[in-house]
């Protein structure tokens, strides 16, 4: 999968928020890269900075957040610096964006048609004719019957399924070759999840399109994703294939999360869970920012924070598997 | 629609009845017309004859009746003071009240609403700072006082504009009109500004605050990652999200104009129905006075139901349409 040059890469980034009682860093120094055509998983608690390294990709931190450390290129290009007119450019047209709720994504007050073809002939070079007969075969691509009648219907006559559809129609535009999907199914009704994670699947194998895929939901990435990145208190904890993330998790935390997730034919058991919460960005503890709630904890985690180490075909930041610290520690 | 349009009609009816009782209580309660009829010298005969030819010893149900029936016909009867149909008299006043509040609003909405969106857009520039304590001032400084020193600056020290009356009219039928010459354009500057500063101040800040409130719902963060074009997002996406509350307050303020060009008019001595509803207080012309309050309630409900049309043209999940399935959302 990581075979040839990678669409997104990222850097050493670090999000910080200025407040009045210092600087929160809320994403510290992750570094992680999407192969084109790749889905890679991003899960993790709220306020791990799953979300917030999402909107760093498409140049979108609200303020007071921002971009304080590493870099973003896209196709070997910097993307992080890039003034807002150059990055409005690449939004929409070279990366494209689905967010959690599509009942509240799309403007009220417009019909989804027009929304659709605004998008295409800002970024396409088409005329209003041209982008509405785009915005039909996009809506046919993304599964709403009937489009020819829909795509004159207004956000509040369809259905949370089928705007999520429009959604991804309007991500899908001009072609992008990455989409950041942040939750796009988390809003959503059970029955509707595995159709639009269905939907995103076969559209971005069709299209060549990479996704970033954020969610909270192990499910959702175990079916969807080629690799899965695990986040926690603002650091990656494990990034690696997904087959072996999930049935070989090497790092406590994500082995915890595993635990957690309810099986079928499993009834009689109860549920294991992590204790303790996920430290706020105020209280981060020194060391691996985890050392708290581990089960494995030894002194050198308390102490000293732990950069990614290669295990096999993933990487865990994890001093259990750095060998001379474990050797120390033993 | 046209069930709505009915329905809102026969709620326009209701309102004016009661204004009607309002106004037609004015008679029994407010002085004595007979014996302001009457002067000093009156026998019982002709007081007697009097209170006959004027209707009122008729029970209080059947004059009402007949006062409504009348003020629907436009006969409101005769002044006190000046012993002509109230009719004529706000007829002849109309024209210029309704000038001065055309004048007035154009003002407020042309100006208020660019300042309310730029305050919006730019919220730390100085020059937002600057306008928004600029329209404190415009918010709590009393309408004849602006009045007033507008006149001092511009007519007394400056002498450039007139301090009072509308100038040279030219009849249009019925209708005088200052806006076909020189002197009554611009004698119909300081009085729009006065009745318009405060309307324009409102204006200024609800366009505002409902920008800053859109601009953070999610459909405006999703038309940024698709990369649309600011002024499309601004104008397109979030200034028409902000037209419903600004049409309710505008479409309200716009009655209140009329009805409160009382104090400007009198300020500037302008020769409207406002003046003349001062002038007939003063001297308990009460058949003036009710078709005055009859009127500005008509007014009221008109434009009411003016707003109430434009709200389903401004949005579309107002326009309920049965035919399109597909369920509703939220």
């Amino acid at each position: 999968m990581q075979a040839g040059t990678p669409l997104l890469e990222v850097k050493n980034l670090r999000v910080e928020f200025p407040t009045r009682r210092g600087t929160l860093v809320a994403v510290d120094d992750i570094s992680f890269s999407i192969a084109p055509g790749e889905v890679l998983g991003v899960v993790g608690e709220s306020g791990a900075g799953k979300s917030l390294t999402g909107a760093a990709i498409i140049g979108l931190l609200e303020p007071p957040g921002r971009v304080a450390g590493g870099e973003i290129l896209l196709d070997g290009r910097r993307i992080d610096n890039l003034p807002y007119e150059k990055m409005r450019r690449v939004r929409g047209k070279e990366i494209g964006a689905i967010f959690q709720d599509p009942l509240t994504s799309l403007n009220p007050l417009y019909t989804i048609g027009r929304q659709l073809t605004e998008t295409i002939v800002t970024h396409l070079d088409m005329t209003e004719a041209a982008a509405r007969d785009r915005a039909i075969q996009l809506l046919q691509d993304v599964g709403i019957p009937a489009a020819e009648r829909r795509i004159d219907h207004y956000p509040h006559q369809l259905s949370g399924g089928m705007r999520q559809r429009v959604v991804i129609a309007l991500a899908l535009c001009a072609n992008p070759r990455l989409i950041v999907a942040d939750e796009p199914t988390t809003a959503l009704d059970v029955s509707i999840q595995a159709q639009i994670i269905t939907l995103i699947k076969r559209l971005c194998r069709e299209h060549g399109t990479a996704v970033m895929l954020v969610t909270h939901d192990m499910g959702v990435i175990a079916e969807t994703a080629d690799r899965v990145a695990v986040m926690y208190a603002g650091r990656i904890a494990e990034i690696g294939p997904v087959r072996d993330v999930i049935r070989r998790a090497r790092h406590p935390y994500t082995e915890g999360l595993m635990g957690s997730i309810p099986k079928l034919g499993n009834v009689q058991a109860r549920l294991a869970q992590i204790d303790g919460a996920m430290p706020r960005l105020t209280a981060i503890p020194q060391g691996c920012a985890f050392n708290p709630r581990c089960t494995k904890v030894f002194d050198r985690c308390r102490t000293a924070r732990p950069d990614p180490i290669d295990v096999g075909d993933t990487k865990v930041a994890c001093w259990l598997y750095d060998q001379a610290g474990k050797a120390a520690a033993e | 629609m046209i069930a709505f349009v009915i329905r809102r009609l026969l709620q326009a009816v209701l309102v004016m009845m009661a204004v009607g009782f309002v106004a037609f209580s004015l008679f029994a309660y407010v002085g004595d017309p007979v014996s302001i009829m009457l002067g000093q010298d009156f026998t019982e005969e002709t007081r007697q004859r009097l209170v006959t030819d004027l209707g009122l010893d008729k029970p209080f149900f059947v004059q009402y009746f007949n006062f409504l029936v009348n003020a629907a016909q436009g006969q409101f009867g005769i002044s006190y003071r000046l012993a002509r149909p109230v009719t004529d008299l706000l007829m002849e006043r109309l024209p210029a009240t309704l000038e001065l509040s055309f004048c007035a609003a154009t003002l407020a909405l042309a100006v208020g609403v660019p300042m309310g969106v730029y305050t919006g857009l730019n919220r730390d520039t100085w020059i937002s700072r600057l306008l928004l304590t600029v329209s404190l001032v415009g918010v709590s400084l009393p309408t004849f006082l602006i009045g007033i020193l507008l006149i001092l600056v511009f007519s007394v020290v400056l002498g450039w504009l007139p301090s009072f009356g509308r100038g040279t009219t030219v009849a249009l039928g019925w209708w005088t009109t200052g806006f076909l010459t020189p002197t009554g354009l611009r004698a119909l500057i300081l009085p729009s500004i006065t009745l318009a500063l405060f309307q324009m101040t409102l204006i200024m800040r609800l366009v505002r605050s409902e920008m800053l409130e859109v601009l953070r719902t999610d459909y405006i963060k999703f038309a940024r990652a698709r990369g649309l074009h600011n002024r499309a997002i601004n104008f397109g996406h979030a200034l028409k999200n902000t037209l419903v509350p600004v049409i309710t307050i505008t479409g309200l303020q716009l009655g209140g104009i009329i009805a409160f060009a009382i104090v400007t008019e009198t300020v500037f001595q302008w020769p409207g129905m406002g003046f003349l509803f001062i002038q007939s207080v003063s001297s308990a012309d009460v058949p003036v006075m009710a078709a005055y309050l009859l009127l500005i309630a008509f007014f009221f409900v008109l434009i009411n139901l003016i707003v109430d049309l434009l709200y389903y043209a401004v949005d579309p999940r107002l326009r309920i349409d049965r035919g399109a399935a597909g369920g509703h959302g939220h």
